[in-house]
């Protein structure tokens, strides 16, 4: 093995890791954006409104990113439609369709989590809420998003490494991510190894620091559930 | 719109490879699965280690990556080994097997977490009156731990496995001709690559919905021992 190639070429990796932080945090960002609203579309009772949100999420985790990518970048041109339209210069680039894809996908994951969240919210908090008077977007601003994100957090973080691996979709619509790079690498020297170990790397390091940042949001979000050890040698004395 | 031009035989073809790379890398997955769960339930400190690397490590890297680095690393490494072993023809990984392998190697770290769960979940006092009764190893695995472990572990497999399902798709990149990349060919030729990938995620949304109905089915008849609250 020689991994002199790499630091020669660290240029291109550099880019790819630029590029797949990029992907990765936007979709993630507006993914969890949409999926709040769905979420709590989702848990309606009327299945006029939890129906649409329903067949999103069937469809959205019951088929392959890949495939939901294909749909997006090479599925779009089908249509004279969209060719006509204005959106179309968006949805020529690799790198839109990628996003897309990628946010429509960690959005249905998303929905499904925080879903799972709001309906494990004990019943007591809300009566609480309705015998105070609140209305219903006061009660889930203050009661129930607030303790469903904290009980969501561990399994969101599942997500957001999920897709962080997911990202990797991106290098086979051209896309040079850090998978990207190791394609690039690996086919300019035949060097795979060298190539396909350094991209593992990147990733296990940006795995690392997801769950390390979790950690330190979860030590906030939970402290009330900490021993609260300065309180308790104060009162000792 | 859901005209497959001729194409339908083709892609069922490549929904039965799709069927097939996922149950022979379950199979990997299981064995390994089972085999990594012992090994971090273990006494001897070097085999935790080892389990407990192998689970990291996987699930830190994505899935293409390892595909990739074991197809076309697999290649260099196999043509360097042959002339040594007295083979100088130049030998070609089969990419089947190269799916199968990495996707069970993958999914074997996951179903290492599940089936430790499992494991976990079985009361200890009943694997002690099993080593009472003078129980082997094996017995004990096999008759205790075993039919008990499959109810505790079954939510987390049946997860595992569809994420897996849909994990296959991957083995179109090295050339493996699955589902999806028969309905590439197809939107190559027909110019309707909407049509083909639509049809291919409706497969997926079939196999994984047949899947759920089989899981709940499994789900109930392992548990029919249990009193419900």
């Amino acid at each position: 093995m020689d991994f002199s190639i790499i630091f020669d070429n660290i240029g291109i990796y550099l880019t790819g890791l630029k590029h797949t932080i990029l992907l990765v945090s936007i979709s993630l960002a507006i993914g969890l954006l949409i999926a709040v609203p769905l979420a709590v579309l989702r848990t309606s009772k009327n299945f006029l409104v939890s129906g649409p949100v329903r067949a999103y999420v069937y469809f959205f985790r019951g088929t392959p990113l890949l495939v939901q990518m294909f749909l997006i970048y090479y599925g779009m041109g089908q249509f004279e439609a969209v060719k006509a339209s204005i959106v179309w210069p968006l949805f020529k680039e690799a790198y839109f369709c990628a996003l897309f894809a990628f946010t429509l996908n960690t959005g249905a994951y998303t929905t499904e989590i925080i879903r799972g969240a709001i309906e494990a919210t004990p019943h007591g908090e809300v009566e609480a809420a309705r015998a105070m008077g609140m209305s219903r977007f006061l009660m889930f601003r203050r009661i129930v998003l607030p303790s469903a994100f904290r009980r969501a957090l561990p399994t969101y973080s599942n997500e957001m490494i999920f897709m962080l691996h997911g990202s990797s979709l991106a290098s086979v619509i051209t896309i040079v991510d850090i998978t990207g790079a190791a394609r690039i690498i690996n086919s300019r020297f035949y060097s795979p190894y060298e190539a396909f170990l350094t991209a593992a790397a990147f990733y296990m390091m940006l795995t690392f620091l997801i769950v390390w940042s979790v950690k330190k949001l979860e030590f906030r979000w939970f402290a009330h559930l900490r021993p609260q050890e300065a309180f308790q040698t104060k009162n000792r004395i | 719109m859901f005209n497959l031009h001729g194409y339908g035989p083709s892609i069922l073809e490549g929904t039965l490879l799709t069927i097939e790379v996922s149950l022979a890398s379950l199979a990997i997955a299981m064995l390994l699965g089972i085999l990594g769960a012992l090994a971090k339930l273990s006494k001897s400190v070097s085999l935790r280690i080892t389990a407990q690397s192998y689970t990291t490590i996987i699930r830190g890297i994505p899935d293409l990556v390892l595909m990739l680095l074991i197809f076309f690393g697999g290649q260099v490494f196999i043509n360097q080994m042959a002339p040594k072993l007295g083979n100088d023809a130049y030998i070609d990984i089969n990419p089947f097997i190269a799916g199968v392998m990495t996707i069970g190697f993958i999914f074997g770290a996951y179903m290492t977490e599940t089936f430790r769960g499992g494991i976990l979940a079985v009361p200890k006092g009943q694997l002690e009156a099993a080593a009472a009764y003078g129980m082997t190893r094996f017995q004990i695995f096999y008759r205790i731990l075993l039919p008990q472990m499959i109810r505790h572990a079954i939510p987390g497999f049946g997860n595992n496995w569809l994420v897996l399902v849909k994990t296959t798709a991957l083995v179109s990149i090295i050339g493996l001709d699955d589902m999806v990349r028969k309905a590439s060919l197809a939107a190559g030729a027909t110019r309707l690559p909407f049509t083909f990938y639509l049809a291919v995620a409706i497969n997926y949304l079939v196999i994984t919905s047949i899947s759920v109905y089989i899981l709940k089915w499994l789900e109930q008849r392992y548990s029919v021992g249990v009193i419900k609250a």
